[in-house]
């Protein structure tokens, strides 16, 4: 594994300050968007604003998935530890948005099909998703060393990517009632909703991107402790049995 | 003196191998030969997973009466292929479980083989253990629920449902003995990779019960042949960089 001691440790400049900065403007703004600006729904009144933040939220997991399985390729391919910090903090982000938007759309089923939870397509494979990366996390924490953990995860990262998909057609032929907001004819969304929508879009994305490098700052500190940890121990061995 | 130990190791004799592609193949089945006749002699394995799918079998019996009215083609399905899956898995985790108690991984890191090659004798062996399993648990479902099991429909979906799950199996059976929690890791990684494999062999499985058209058996014939085909193809290709981690 390349790049674990760097000769110091480098602290979080302005430029993270300032994204994290800019990602809570835009949050109030599509805060703002939401509850002031969108018009009401018709049919299922206030409770559809949730809508907004709960497509973001998803949104914002599948990303990081994709992270994850890029990462992963990655770390494959050049061993940089690098690429496995960014892999565990995108999953890690993503286990965390996937569980917002299966709770907000847990929320917004209730009140439009009267139930707290359907076995349908997308929010099965949702689930699903859920479980395939809390497994990479917990195969990730059952792991002590470093080099055979990355590796490890990043082929649970990669296989467990690519069989979304297929876990999606399998689960489509099995049940379908969900509404289709992007679908072949285009978007199925009111244009005074727009703004309201791709707010929270662009807003959630730097909510992540904001995260991400804070996470993936921890996970260097913490991945160059446990180095220096296992160093020292090496060490303090090797002095023991001289003297 | 370290002159003569090069001399030394240049002078043991390298076995030669024969063109590629037979050489691949006969690595391959030398690996399976290995595991095989290693399960042959204590039948451990076979035996325990056989019981397990059994009880789980005999468990779901208390669950959903299998005899009464139309539980048998609405169950029966389901159960057959949770107490195949959970049963198939118990094997699995022996299929490095024991290189690694007795510390034969190293030898068989140490071997001038390609490293897929293990992967696909590895993986051969346990296909072959999974369907003795299920030769036996089929006949024994036939017994319990009274249906017929001899159905073409049927059949190519335990042939197609146990590939997939058994490649991916194989795989992450190599990691999962490296985890501190073991046990525990293995089912945790492949039950939730799997599910296309358990929906699609479950809904394949009752089209051949009910008797409906091949027509129907389409959409899971689909699934179970797109996931065995990127599985097969994917996993060896993985098992390459999980068998870099795997010594001690």
């Amino acid at each position: 594994m390349k790049g674990l001691l760097p000769t110091t440790l480098e602290p979080l400049g302005r430029g993270h300050r300032l994204l994290g900065a800019a990602a809570l403007a835009l949050i109030l703004a599509a805060l703002v968007a939401v509850f002031v600006q969108a018009p009401t729904e018709k049919h299922l009144g206030d409770v559809q604003r949730i809508f907004y933040f709960h497509v973001a939220c998803a949104w914002t997991a599948f990303l990081s998935f994709f992270l994850v399985f890029v990462s992963s390729l990655a770390y494959l391919r050049t061993r940089r530890a690098a690429w496995d910090m960014l892999a565990v903090s995108a999953a890690e982000i993503g286990v965390v948005f996937t569980s917002i938007a299966l709770l907000t759309g847990s929320i917004w089923a209730k009140h439009a099909w009267g139930t707290w939870w359907e076995w349908e397509p997308r929010l099965t494979t949702t689930l699903l998703l859920w479980l395939i990366y809390v497994a990479y996390l917990m195969l990730r924490s059952a792991i002590p060393e470093a080099s055979r953990r990355a590796t490890f995860s990043a082929v649970f990262g990669i296989v467990g990517f690519v069989d979304v998909p297929i876990v999606f057609m399998s689960i489509r032929w099995w049940r379908s009632i969900h509404p289709a907001v992007v679908s072949g004819r285009g978007m199925d969304l009111d244009v005074a909703m727009y703004p309201a929508f791709f707010l929270s879009l662009v807003a959630f994305s730097l909510v992540f991107v904001s995260l991400l490098t804070l996470r993936t700052a921890l996970e260097r500190s913490r991945q160059q402790l446990e180095e220096m940890k296992r160093r020292a121990i090496f060490d303090l061995g090797g002095e023991v049995s001289h003297g | 003196m370290w002159e003569a130990l090069r001399k030394h190791t240049v002078a043991i004799p390298v076995p030669r191998l024969e063109g590629r592609r037979s050489s691949f193949l006969s690595q391959a089945m030398a690996v399976a030969a290995k595991d095989l006749r290693a399960e042959l002699r204590t039948k451990e394995v076979a035996s325990g997973t056989f019981v397990f799918a059994l009880l789980v079998l005999v468990i779901f019996n208390f669950a959903f009466d299998l005899r009464a009215g139309d539980n048998r083609t609405l169950a029966g399905p389901g159960i057959l292929w949770v107490s195949i899956t959970l049963g198939a898995m118990m094997g699995l985790s022996h299929v490095f479980g024991k290189e690694r108690e007795q510390g034969s991984i190293e030898g068989l890191l140490l071997c001038p083989v390609d490293r897929s090659a293990i992967y696909v004798g590895k993986f051969a062996a346990a296909l072959v253990l999974t369907a003795a399993v299920e030769l036996a648990i089929l006949p024994l479902f036939a017994l319990f629920t009274d249906l017929s099991v001899l159905l073409p429909p049927l059949l190519l979906t335990v042939v197609l449902g146990t590939i997939g799950f058994v490649a991916v199996g194989t795989l992450f059976s190599a990691m999962a003995v490296h985890a501190r929690t073991r046990e525990l890791m293995l089912p945790l990684l492949v039950l939730p990779v799997a599910i296309p494999i358990i929906v699609a062999a479950i809904e394949g499985t009752r089209v051949g019960f009910e008797g409906k058209p091949w027509a129907d058996m389409l959409p899971w014939l689909t699934i179970l042949t797109a996931f065995d085909a990127v599985f097969l193809v994917l996993c060896p290709w993985l098992f390459q960089y999980v068998m870099e981690e795997m010594g001690s």
